[in-house]
């Protein structure tokens, strides 16, 4: 090196403690408005907007059962936990199986159907949504008559779950089937030779070796389902069967004059995707880094 | 024999039945009706047998007699142009930071990639709130800092209401562009870096001649991926402004369903849904050609 060594010295300090200073008003940044909306939901009505202090003197942590209870955000957050839960195992089992029946039958066609999924994760369609929404209406998704409340209930989430289903295929086959191609044959082989039937050896050996795979399209969709808010706005109009995120929005439209309690609704609405995150971050940002090829 | 390979067959298929089962009726089926219906005038509560054969005419409306249409696309477009430079720009910076071993960069990764795993809606309703003209966080900081004269109502102002739906949008993506830059970066083999240290190379010369060639992949993928998610922005408009003040930061999707639900053009819904997405089309297309050209000189 051509420089003194004090200079070059100082240039470093200078260049690692600039970065850092960056680094953290970014973070900053990215946890402050998080924060707030927190501390938010611990104040009153009252001191709400004139008490800006992030971490309130008298913490009015009622504010969160009052929020659950009164507020229906216990039934939403059920909702989106049921259709979160359902939708990702509609998902998983859907495309396991495909893919490894595209991976590994003998199925006369399945490169052309390999190929739509695929041409389907390419062609963006914003207005399918439409099309859509007439068909769940011509099959009766929407507005069903048995006469028993609950299986209309039951319907009507169908209606919900089913095409959020269909959103995760693609990119879930892609994903599985390529797995599924370079994963060995060996233990598949001698499970056929003890008889094992393909269903079996699909359920018994593929799957439980496809689990980092799965693992992926289950963090994926997760995220997915838990934030989708566009179809729950068109599909779901009963407030009894709304998820997290289309409740709040109607909250804030009936409820203007009770921030606390909006914020006790958002902060429940995020709290369980952030403890999932941080537990699981290695993996989330794995899912998200595949999840953007899906482009 | 042939009956039991026929069978097998047949078993065979059960495996892709669910997935093209549900494909066809919630993909397929919607898709190529997005088309059918594009040509016909219907209000989607007739049946669709009476509704009025129309040809093209909603085509030619859009492209002849829709200014809003146009508004709402040079709305998405400004924000993707933000987003494209000032997100990305920041998420290239702090990417190139955490490449070098500096301490603590695992703390920044968790933190900056916070924002893109939250909900849409509930990031747009903090944001609001902190847009606020009256009680919002940003104008009481303002005016604690003495810069209270630039204090407004910013979400309900049309002179800066898209932006700051942009710069929403911004915080929420910057640290997913980060997470695949520095992906990216990552795999730049480090011999490289030496080998370029030993040829006396500085940190620009080495940053322009042996960083950016190795990332022209990663940029094209980022770019791509940032104008398709951006011009579809929905979630952040709805919680933040609802394409308001009057119809200042409306986007594509806010106009599409306001034909299908407000106007009960569900014809016309359709054939704004085949423009938007036949352009989001030609603009990856677009983008994979250059970076191919690029690639070859």
């Amino acid at each position: 090196m051509m420089q003194k060594p004090i200079y070059y010295k100082i240039k470093q300090f200078i260049l690692t403690y600039s970065t850092h200073i960056l680094l953290i008003i970014v973070s900053l940044s990215c946890i402050l408005p998080l924060l707030w909306m927190f501390s938010s939901s611990l104040k009153t009505q009252a001191t709400v907007f004139s008490d800006m202090s992030l971490f309130p003197q008298n913490p009015h942590w009622e504010n969160f059962y009052i929020a659950w209870t009164k507020g229906g955000f216990g039934r939403y957050f059920f909702n989106s936990l049921l259709y979160t839960i359902v939708v990702v195992l509609g998902i998983v089992f859907a495309t396991s199986l495909a893919a490894y029946g595209i991976s590994r039958l003998k199925i006369p066609g399945k490169n052309i159907i390999f190929y739509v999924f695929l041409a389907a994760m390419m062609i963006p369609i914003p207005g399918a949504f439409v099309a859509l929404y007439v068909l769940l209406n011509k099959l009766g998704f929407l507005n069903p008559h048995t006469g028993i409340p609950l299986l209309d209930n039951a319907i009507m989430r169908l209606g919900y779950i089913l095409p959020l289903i269909n959103s995760g295929l693609s990119l879930g086959i892609y994903m599985l089937k390529t797995f599924f191609d370079k994963m060995p044959g060996d233990l598949e082989d001698s499970a056929r030779i003890d008889g094992c039937s393909v269903f079996g050896i699909y359920w018994h050996i593929a799957l439980p070796m496809a689990k980092p795979a799965i693992a992926v399209i289950v963090i994926f969709n997760t995220l997915n389902v838990w934030n989708e808010y566009l179809l729950a706005m068109l599909v779901l109009t009963g407030k009894n069967l709304m998820p997290l995120t289309r409740a709040l929005m109607v909250f804030r439209g009936t409820h203007i004059t009770e921030y606390p309690l909006l914020m006790s609704g958002m902060t429940i609405t995020v709290i369980p995707i952030i403890i999932v995150y941080i537990i699981l971050q290695k993996h989330i940002i794995a899912g998200i880094t595949a999840g953007a090829v899906k482009g | 024999m042939e009956h039991r390979k026929a069978k097998k067959i047949f078993t065979n298929y059960l495996f892709v039945l669910p997935a093209v089962l549900l494909f066809c009726t919630f993909h397929l089926y919607p898709f190529v009706n997005v088309f059918r219906y594009s040509l016909f005038q219907w209000d989607g509560i007739v049946p669709f047998s009476s509704a009025q054969f129309v040809g093209l005419a909603h085509f030619k409306d859009i492209f002849t007699a829709n200014p809003q249409w146009w508004y709402s696309m040079w709305h998405a477009f400004y924000i993707t142009l933000l987003t494209l430079v000032f997100q990305n720009g920041l998420a290239l910076l702090l990417a190139l930071a955490c490449d070098r071993a500096i301490r603590g960069a695992k703390a920044y990764r968790m933190i900056f990639f916070l924002p893109p795993v939250l909900s849409g809606i509930v990031v747009g309703l903090i944001w609001q709130w902190i847009y606020d003209g009256n009680y919002g966080l940003l104008n009481y900081w303002l005016t604690n800092i003495g810069l209270g004269h630039l204090a407004r109502a910013w979400l309900a102002d049309p002179n800066t209401s898209l932006t700051c739906v942009g710069i929403v949008h911004m915080w929420k993506g910057f640290g997913w562009g980060f997470i695949i830059l520095l992906a990216g970066l990552q795999s730049i083999p480090r011999e490289l870096y030496e080998a370029a240290k030993v040829d006396g190379a500085g940190a620009w010369d080495t940053f322009r001649r042996v960083t950016v060639p190795l990332m022209v992949p990663v940029f094209v993928l980022v770019t791509i991926l940032t104008i398709l998610n951006t011009m579809q922005i929905y979630d952040l408009i709805v919680s933040l402004t609802g394409g308001g003040p009057g119809y200042h930061t409306e986007v594509p999707i806010t106009r599409i369903l306001a034909a299908m639900r407000g106007g009960s053009r569900l014809g016309y819904a359709c054939a704004l849904g085949i423009v938007f997405g036949l352009m989001l089309l030609i603009i990856s297309f677009l983008q994979i050609q250059v970076s191919k050209l690029t690639k070859q000189e």
